[in-house]
């Protein structure tokens, strides 16, 4: 059994065996969970169609949170996408993805917290992209979301995945390692490859802050999703380019929880510095709030 | 954990601890009342005080209260739902000293005239931590499948209720019991591995001294 203490690990378990990160994680939480592998397929297949349908729902133009601090702009870059923009389609299309989904969740919509709410958007900006852009079939991105899973219990081991405890570079930071190294997998590049592309997402996004105006899952979440997103899809391009990171993945797991300790408590989801405390940023609180 | 710690939960945002976790208390008191509720009213401390509204916090525990579970999409509609089923809410902001952050005190009158008053916190990750029920202190958070037994103190209760989960295979992780005084209302609070059977909690039900017994899933 896997111990999920090492993302190094678990791809060079992968690579002995001649198989995918995914393949060898589901193989190995069928034994975990005690459940049969149709079953833990059938699961992450919902989570894949809910991922889904969040995006569709999610590109609403009349779509506002519950706040009315934000929404709609999922349904502006879905517009502009179709003049290509400056990085084409593809890339115009993933954003409007993540946007969709970190939207929707701050309207109370149905998401999956991958790893949180606050980072919902980025497995379906860049796997779902895959998907629906034509890239990869059903079968391997619903695969893929395993690759990723693993990714993320090995960051929530040795670091952390919550951003109180380890600012944004633990929710967006940590989803995108997790798309990157996705993505490798379903652009079939190998396992190795896949670690790298998570490590330089990880070396990407250290140090980010977790700053939420009014503490809420909004501003300036919505667009760290599309961030991770840009990451997730750069990280991976090097990666399969055959760019290594100089620096191991699990040592980058290690800095990031360094990071994360050693940044004060008023940029972990406090919000009492930072984007939340701005003079926009306190005005938009007591608009939602009132005067408390 | 396992992936779907990781990849998961499917869940009706923003956020696990406002929404999640804050559905999961209703539904906890929903459910210790054991009938539909007619009236809630709603006691908030400290950020949900503050924040209820922005987050949708308020929308969360009346859904619960309604039955709902934490992916559900009505629970955005939830407040006109409750108008619409004669369900009546107020919410106050009141500190409760020594409380969790994300506390809520929940009292709850039922159609047929039960009532129940239970006290928790959301405490992140859609995880939760009741602290109070119907005046008597409890500690559980959830993380395990719960089984809440209201009953009388009267002698050979529990040797009852836990020789019923020998006999169903249950195994209790962890068992408390809060007796105010001696002779009257108490609750046990057990923590099991593994699944309960509904027809355990049947059974368990229909011994003497027993008042209400509740399952409480975990996440």
């Amino acid at each position: 059994m896997l111990e999920y203490d090492s993302i190094a690990a678990i791809c060079e378990a992968a690579e002995q065996q001649q198989t995918t990160i995914s393949a060898l994680v589901l193989s190995d939480q069928v034994e975990q969970m005690e459940v049969s592998e149709e079953t833990l397929y059938k699961r992450m297949e919902n989570s894949l169609h809910v991922m889904q349908e969040a995006v569709r729902e999610g590109k609403n133009p009349d779509l506002r949170s519950t706040s009315g601090l934000t929404g709609g702009d999922a349904a502006k870059i879905e517009t502009y996408a179709a003049s290509g923009g400056i990085t084409g389609t593809f890339m115009n299309h993933a954003m409007a993805r993540a946007v969709a989904v970190s939207e929707y969740n701050a309207a109370m919509g149905r998401i999956v917290a991958s790893p949180t709410a606050g980072s919902c958007g980025i497995l379906p900006g860049t796997v779902v992209s895959m998907l629906e852009e034509g890239r990869c079939d059903e079968h391997a991105a619903v695969m893929a979301l395993f690759t990723a899973g693993a990714i993320g219990m090995v960051i929530a081991k040795n670091a952390s995945i919550a951003g109180a405890q380890g600012g944004c570079q633990a929710e967006c930071g940590s989803a995108s390692a997790m798309a990157a190294a996705a993505l490798v997998e379903l652009a079939g590049g190998t396992p190795t490859q896949a670690a790298h592309a998570c490590a330089i997402a990880i070396k990407n996004q250290l140090g980010l802050v977790c700053d939420p105006v009014a503490g809420l899952v909004e501003i300036p979440c919505i667009k760290r999703n599309v961030s991770g997103i840009a990451i997730a899809f750069t990280s991976a391009e090097m990666a399969l380019a055959g760019v290594e990171s100089k620096i191991p993945v699990d040592e980058c797991v290690l800095a990031m929880r360094q990071v994360g300790d050693m940044l004060p408590c008023s940029l972990k989801e406090t919000s009492q510095a930072g984007l939340a405390t701005t003079p926009t940023g306190l005005r938009m609180k007591k608009q939602v709030f009132g005067e408390n | 954990m396992n992936v779907f710690d990781i990849i998961g939960p499917v869940m009706i945002g923003p956020s696990s601890s406002h929404t999640a976790g804050a559905v999961r208390l209703g539904r906890v008191a929903w459910k210790i009342l054991g009938e539909r509720a007619v009236k809630a009213e709603i006691r908030l401390s400290g950020s949900f005080a503050q924040t209820y509204r922005g987050h949708g916090t308020d929308k969360a525990l009346i859904a619960g209260i309604m039955g709902m579970h934490s992916d559900d999409e009505r629970i955005r509609r939830s407040l006109v739902l409750a108008g619409e089923e004669g369900l009546a809410y107020s919410f106050t902001a009141e500190d409760i000293p020594g409380a969790h952050p994300n506390t809520a005190r929940i009292h709850l009158k039922g159609e047929n005239g039960a009532e129940c008053v239970v006290q928790g916190a959301s405490i992140g990750g859609g995880n939760i931590l009741v602290t109070e029920i119907n005046g008597m202190e409890v500690s559980f958070t959830g993380q395990y499948n719960t089984l809440m037994v209201l009953h009388y103190d009267k002698p050979g209760t529990i040797a009852a209720v836990t020789n019923f989960m020998a006999y169903s295979g249950t195994n209790i992780g962890n068992f408390r019991l809060t007796r105010p005084r001696k002779g009257g209302e108490a609750v046990m609070t057990i923590e099991v591995d593994g699944d309960v059977e509904e027809s355990l909690i049947q059974s368990l039900r229909i011994l003497p001294n027993i008042i209400n017994v509740v399952l409480i899933r975990a996440i």
